[in-house]
């Protein structure tokens, strides 16, 4: 790793006047994708603004809408301890991310912040049409995403909370790459008194998105036998050593109609 | 550089760290504890978990400065205080668990984080567990039975 300072500070406040004084700082969640990146030498930041020691991106609690609130440096294994009693599918998703080591230091903001083509977070926040809060203002789901590691969020911006709308019946079904636990391709169905959101992670070269065709049909006929007319083109999907594009825009069929048949 | 505080199998420790400083080197080099394996470096193999507190990770992929004022459990605070084996050393001793022994630091805390949640596991869940485990050797079998055992459940295991 090159040389850098590390600062931690106690409030979102004192992080965003670190990171603002300087163009070459950088903030750091869990550190479990970032730490490896440095060590490649493909970042080279001059300050690490660690968010871990700020208590107010902590803690899981319902707001007056019914909104599931849970704070961005909530670790994984702390989502899917806390978001249990209220949102099933969701901690279930959070208890699949990686191995228990990594999930007892990675945090949802920073899974969303990166936005990896392949991470599960996304599925869930675009598939429950979450908000995203940060520090200046609240973004929607259908805004956040702006393709492979690429998000709305501006220079110096924080992630400080997800609020999610709890659905009536939810599901994630992850195609796990062996080697990395990574979504080989996953997909998270919610299914709510007024619509139906499918989300698909680690299939598109433009990362998450939602699969407005299954929708359509699932909104009609919430079943898996619903799906079997409707499919997603390979054109855009990922082709890589694991997989090839009709691979992927086959499982994302296979992987749709699991969790349809799963979600409660 | 940097001065960084902790507790370290129970005794408070300080010492200098630079902001890069891994949580393992500072064990390793720092206080001279290397019973903590740096195998991959790249967060996969698991050979470097530790418990801060009382929660398993990958101390190759926390820096040292996040750890200031925690309480850091390593492989050398494992054993019982006249020096005999803890109960899941003993077990992976007993049914060797272990080959080259280099995943084994890893393993036992790893294994130790289980327990504490989950007393008595099934076997699947054992071996879920140590998803983030890698053992080169490919001594898995004897690694989830001594897991088992430590946790009071005896198990078959197809091959002797």
């Amino acid at each position: 790793m090159y040389a850098f300072e590390l600062e931690r500070p106690e409030t979102v406040a004192a992080a965003v006047e670190l990171l603002k004084g300087d163009d070459e700082a950088m903030p750091l969640g869990g550190g479990q994708t970032l730490i490896p990146t440095l060590k490649a030498r493909l970042a080279q930041p001059s300050v690490l603004v660690s968010l871990g020691a700020i208590g107010e991106l902590r803690g899981v609690r319902l707001d007056e809408a019914g909104h599931l609130c849970i704070g961005a440096g909530e670790t994984h294994a702390g989502v899917a301890r806390q978001a249990a009693a209220h949102y099933p599918a969701l901690a279930a998703l959070a208890g699949q991310i990686g191995d228990p080591a990594v999930r007892n230091r990675g945090t949802l903001g920073g899974s969303l912040a990166n936005n990896d083509p392949s991470a599960c977070y996304p599925a869930a926040v675009l598939g429950s049409g979450a908000v995203v809060v940060t520090n200046t203002r609240e973004i929607a789901a259908d805004e956040f995403f702006q393709g492979m590691f690429t998000t709305d969020l501006e220079e110096g911006e924080i992630i400080t909370e997800v609020r999610f709308p709890i659905p009536q019946a939810a599901s994630y079904r992850k195609f796990a790459q062996p080697a990395s636990r990574f979504a080989l391709t996953g997909v998270f169905v919610a299914r709510f008194a007024d619509a139906v959101r499918v989300a698909v992670t680690g299939a598109s070269e433009d990362g998450v998105f939602r699969w407005e065709e299954a929708e359509a049909a699932l909104a009609r006929d919430f079943s898996p036998e619903a799906l079997a007319g409707v499919s997603v083109p390979a054109d855009g999907m990922i082709g890589d050593l694991h997989g090839t594009p009709e691979y992927r825009a086959h499982l994302v069929g296979v992987m749709a109609a699991r969790a349809v048949a799963a979600a409660r | 550089m940097r001065k960084v505080t902790m507790t370290v199998n129970g005794k408070s420790v300080s010492a200098e760290a630079e902001g890069r400083t891994l949580l393992v080197e500072f064990l390793r080099e720092g206080l001279g504890l290397t019973g903590t394996h740096v195998g991959c470096d790249t967060s996969q193999c698991g050979a470097c978990v530790v418990h801060v507190d009382g929660r398993a990770v990958k101390s190759c992929s926390i820096f040292a400065l996040e750890a200031e004022g925690a309480e850091v459990r390593t492989i050398e605070g494992m054993a019982n205080e006249d020096g005999s084996l803890s109960p899941i050393q003993k077990a992976f001793q007993d049914h060797h668990g272990l080959q080259c022994g280099f995943c084994t630091p890893g393993m036992v805390m790893s294994a130790a984080a289980l327990l504490a949640e989950t007393p008595k596991p099934t076997e699947a869940e054992v071996r879920h567990h140590l998803e983030g485990n890698l053992c080169r050797c490919t001594g898995y079998h004897n690694i989830v039975k001594a897991i088992m055992a430590a946790s009071g459940q005896e198990m078959q295991v197809a091959a002797e």
